[in-house]
């Protein structure tokens, strides 16, 4: 590979230096945020500082260089962006530590555990995994070829908690992990949510053309046949049947969105969406009625303040920080984002809120609009069409799993449980997002990559070759207004 | 794949790009939202804890004395707030500043004059406002009083030194500047201020664990709070009301050792110790000599003579009944009570029965007959200043409430009172010209086996009046049943005087 390439990057771009200088401005911004904690909380300046900012650049750069040698032609913008909701999110969770260190001094009892080493230390781990999932799936549609058995897999892991006993696999009330108590504890879901998603784009483009074509039409909805679906439907049921079970009904709305939407991607028929919303809105309403705890949550999201000191405390609590924080924010190191329950995992968009104000938190949710969108451009790049739909579900699901945290934290929807994507403690979300990121980059690479054979004589062939690909790939980078004729 | 097709594949996904940013703005919309038109909402919502803990990020104005003596102050601190409270002077002014406690709230003028301390006032908005423009962190306002740490501090340290529970107010006669308000026993405020929830708690156990015991609280202030029989410190008001209806200092008066109560089928009223009034073997004596003796029998008589009404409305010339209160803190009403018949009007004229007064009315009283029967309205605090010690509004100016004796009696009053100070055991040099009048107060549902209160009240240079003191030590002080207001109470006010005149 080495030899063409150097010979390859003069002629296409591969963004790799845009990434670099993209990861350095995130690096900076990330000190910064560390430093302003620190001289907020009235903690010395030290080098250490310097250090931790250099060991993350470091990190990051180390993990660059591998992006350049493993995947030399992938989105540019992607990884810059999840390295920069990480280090906001690990500077929140260390600034939280020092409110829950001191509170728990104020109050004379041992220090707590701290979060921010265990969350720098899963980063690690997740750069790890995150390049090894470049380096051994060298081409994407590989996973195609094993669907069913990663499906099988996923499902095997999502169904362990529910056998296990509570004791290794309940968490607040939530029967929805694997644990071992005081080792380490992670959340399947997060991981068969991935398996779920490769096994629908795979299963989705081989149907496709079945899909397309046949179904009868009643009131001008073409009605698909359930057969068709089979396979993909019975997953979905048996997963949102363990999540439910489990009371995980972020993970569920997640994970049924996410496949709605991969099924218009693959069909483009509306019916499907508007007959998979008839059935969410039948699901909701027969949960509503079935179990406590969803009434419960959207009682709380009608009536927040009906009893704001007992089971509405939460979101309150997350309204009044928001509405204390205001525009610009109280600052970093300066609010008291700590009073929210679970500031650091599904309430972490309160406490950035709070600190950083309106201007903030609309930095965060456009780097999230951006790393959807560059996640959707490489799916409509796509070489192939496993490869878009793989990409573009991907891409929605960190998109939808941000609408439905946010939504549930600013009290647009009723709240459910979900770690908000890169920023969230926690050791199996930020694990799985970097996987998920990393096939995005996978996708990215080859649908930016130039043809081989054009590497073999570049002089001459630049014009001629590749008359079938290239062209699409430039269509698509360049003419993306006028792409709509029809 | 053609072009086409693979276009219109792809066509889906733009769709999707375009829910996505929806999906999205409409966060933002919400976020909006919230920050922007409910933030003003959310942020002074009663249950949200950050506006009371915000008060331990800035930096709080302080409560000083006269001579800018600091009594309560913001301290930077290196803990997990940003200024810790500080009280320098401690226990001598605890129930006057009162504290700022995380989980207790605030008390005293740290609750009343919360807004200008905090800087919340309206009228210090503007600065606030402009603190944050130039990045300066929003201070608060200060609240400066009228109290002379010199006179405060001799007070607190007279009373604490035996142990006594009592109380010591000091007036300006012709201000109504409050230059003391002591209360006996106090309490440390500075733990309760202390950011470890731990202190905290210790500390205000401590300070209510007296509420369930027959110990006196420490929290209460007394001088203004508790209203006690003023005993014979009561005869000044039967004397004014006499002098205004036919007396004279030299009017004769009974001089005999017990008076039958009329209407009690044989209950007698005696003087103290069963003696004759001012050992003149039973004969009359004039007003002068009964005051300076404090002879009950003679003021009894003088009081039923005068009649209820006449008593009750001299009493609330003086402010008895009134109530109100100093810089927020409240001032309990002290009250005369019912004198449905002749017996209880001669019980009430020697200060018992159902009269009952604070510390601060006996001062009123006292300052009122200095300043000429001009009665002052009393005020603690001066001014109020800006962070930077301009004035956030006018200083307070000394307001007349109204004659409550005319001059000439309160002249009369004030030569009688000079005769008493100087009938005492513990008489001062004449030189002081201090004029004043004792009282010890039977009380307890045995009374004569109950320690009395003893009571001081004066004023000096009688032809000048600087000051004017109210003396109160519960239950006889050290001394027992044998205490009296001139031997337990009377010290104390005497040393106040002489350091307020600069004699000590």
């Amino acid at each position: 590979m080495t030899p063409p390439h150097g010979i390859i990057t003069r002629i296409a771009r591969t963004g790799r230096a845009a990434e670099l200088g993209l990861l350095v401005f995130a690096a900076v911004i990330v000190t910064s945020a560390l430093v302003i904690v620190e001289l907020n909380q009235n903690r010395g300046i030290t080098l250490d500082l310097l250090w931790y900012g250099a060991g993350y650049l470091a990190a990051l750069a180390v993990t660059h260089l591998l992006v350049r040698r493993f995947a030399p032609y992938a989105d540019p913008v992607l990884m810059p962006v999840a390295a920069l909701l990480n280090g906001l999110g690990l500077v929140m969770i260390h600034r939280l530590d020092l409110a829950s260190v001191a509170n728990a001094a104020a109050e004379d009892q041992p220090d707590p555990g701290l979060q921010a080493p265990l969350q720098l230390m899963w980063t690690g781990v997740a750069l790890v995994l995150f390049l090894v999932v470049l380096v051994v799936i060298r081409d994407h549609k590989v996973l195609q070829s094993y669907a069913y058995t990663i499906a099988l897999l996923g499902f095997i892991f999502l169904a362990v908690p529910a056998v296990l006993p509570a004791r290794f696999s309940e968490v607040n009330g939530a029967k929805i992990w694997i644990k071992i108590p005081g080792v380490f504890s992670i959340q399947p879901a997060e991981f068969a949510k991935i398996a779920l998603i490769i096994f629908a784009a795979a299963f989705l483009t081989s149907k496709a053309q079945v899909l397309n074509s046949a179904g009868k039409k009643v009131f001008g909805l073409v009605l698909p046949r359930i057969r068709d679906l089979g396979p993909l439907l019975l997953a979905l049921i048996l997963a949102l049947g363990v999540l439910v079970r489990g009371k995980d009904l972020g993970t569920s709305l997640l994970l049924f969105g996410t496949l709605l939407v991969m099924i218009y991607l693959a069909t483009s028929r509306v019916s499907w969406l508007i007959i998979g919303l008839i059935g969410f809105a039948g699901g909701a309403v027969l949960m509503y009625r079935l179990f406590g705890h969803v009434r419960l949550r959207v009682d709380i999201w009608l009536h927040p303040f009906a009893d704001a000191q007992n089971t509405g405390y939460q979101l309150v609590q997350s309204l009044f920080g928001l509405g204390t924080g205001g525009i610009f924010g109280t600052g970093l190191g300066a609010g008291r984002p700590d009073i929210v329950p679970y500031a650091s995992t599904d309430f972490i968009t309160a406490a950035l809120g709070e600190e950083l104000g309106l201007v903030g938190l609309t930095v965060i949710i456009l780097l999230y609009m951006i790393l959807t969108t560059r996640g959707l451009r490489t799916a409509i790049a796509a070489k192939d069409n496993f490869g878009a739909l793989l990409a573009g579900g991907l891409a929605f699901s960190f998109a939808l799993q941000v609408f439905i945290i946010i939504g549930g934290v600013t009290r647009l929807i009723p709240l459910t449980g979900l770690t908000t994507p890169f920023l969230s403690y926690g050791g199996s979300s930020l694990l799985a997002n970097y996987v998920m990121l990393a096939l995005l980059i996978r996708i990215s690479d080859s649908s930016r990559r130039p043809d081989k054979p054009v590497s073999r004589k570049p002089s001459t062939p630049l014009v001629e070759a590749g008359t079938e690909m290239v062209p699409v790939v430039r269509k698509h980078s360049l003419r993306k207004p006028s792409g709509e004729a029809s | 794949m053609s072009q086409q097709s693979a276009r219109s594949l792809r066509r889906p996904y733009r769709r999707l790009g375009t829910a996505v940013l929806v999906m999205l703005s409409l966060l933002l919309v919400n976020i909006g939202y919230i920050q922007v038109v409910k933030s003003d909402e959310y942020r002074t919502n009663p249950a949200n804890k950050r506006t009371a803990l915000d008060d331990f990020n800035r930096q709080r104005g302080q409560i000083t004395a006269a001579g800018g003596v600091v009594l309560a102050r913001s301290v930077p601190s290196d803990d997990q707030y940003r200024y810790q409270r500080s009280y320098p002077r401690g226990a001598a002014y605890a129930n006057i500043t009162g504290y700022l406690s995380l989980r207790y709230g605030s008390t005293g003028l740290e609750n009343s004059f919360n807004d200008v301390l905090s800087g919340d006032d309206p009228a210090l908005l503007v600065d606030n406002v402009s603190d944050l423009v130039t990045g300066r962190d929003p201070r608060g306002g200060n609240v400066e009083l009228t109290l002379v740490p010199k006179l405060q501090e001799l007070a607190y340290q007279q009373l604490t030194a035996k142990g006594f529970t009592g109380a010591v107010v000091a007036l300006r006669p012709k201000t109504g500047e409050v230059l003391a308000l002591v209360t006996s026993p106090s309490f440390n405020p500075n733990p309760l201020a202390s950011h470890s929830d731990a202190v905290q708690k210790a500390a205000y156990n401590q300070l209510v664990e007296a509420r369930n015991t027959s110990k006196p609280s420490p929290d209460v202030n007394r001088s203004i709070e508790s209203v006690y029989p003023p005993g014979s410190t009561f005869k000044l008001i039967v004397a004014a009301a006499a002098l205004q209806n036919g007396y004279t200092p030299n009017t004769a008066v009974t001089g005999v050792s017990t008076i039958t109560l009329p209407g009690t089928g044989g209950a007698t009223l005696s003087n103290y110790g069963n003696e004759t009034c001012a050992n003149k073997g039973g004969s009359d004596v004039s007003l002068t000599e009964a005051l300076a003796h404090s002879c009950n029998t003679a003021f009894a008589q003088v009081g039923m003579k005068l009649g209820a009404d006449t008593l009750r409305s001299q009493a609330a010339a003086f402010g008895v009944g009134e109530g109100g209160d100093l810089g927020g803190l409240q001032i309990a009403p002290s009250r005369v009570g019912d004198m449905p018949d002749a017996a209880a009007v001669a019980q009430s004229s020697i200060g018992q029965r159902d009269v009952a007064f604070t510390p601060y009315q006996n001062a009123e009283v006292v300052a009122t007959i200095a300043n000429g029967g001009l009665r002052m309205q009393p005020y603690l605090v001066s001014r109020l200043t800006k962070p930077d010690l301009s004035l956030l509004q006018p200083a307070t100016e000394p307001t007349t409430i109204g004659q409550a004796i005319p001059t000439s009696t309160a002249d009369q009053i004030r030569s009688m009172m000079l005769d008493s100070e100087q009938e005492m055991s513990t008489a001062s040099d004449p030189a002081l010209k201090i004029a004043s009048k004792t009282g010890t107060a039977e009380h307890g549902a045995d009374p004569k086996n109950t320690p009395p209160h003893a009571w001081y009240v004066a004023f000096a240079p009688a032809d000048d009046p600087q000051i004017a003191v109210s003396v109160f030590v519960a239950d006889g002080g050290d001394q027992g049943l044998n205490a009296i207001g001139a031997t337990v109470a009377a010290p104390i006010g005497q040393a106040v005087i002489k350091a307020a005149l600069g004699k000590s």
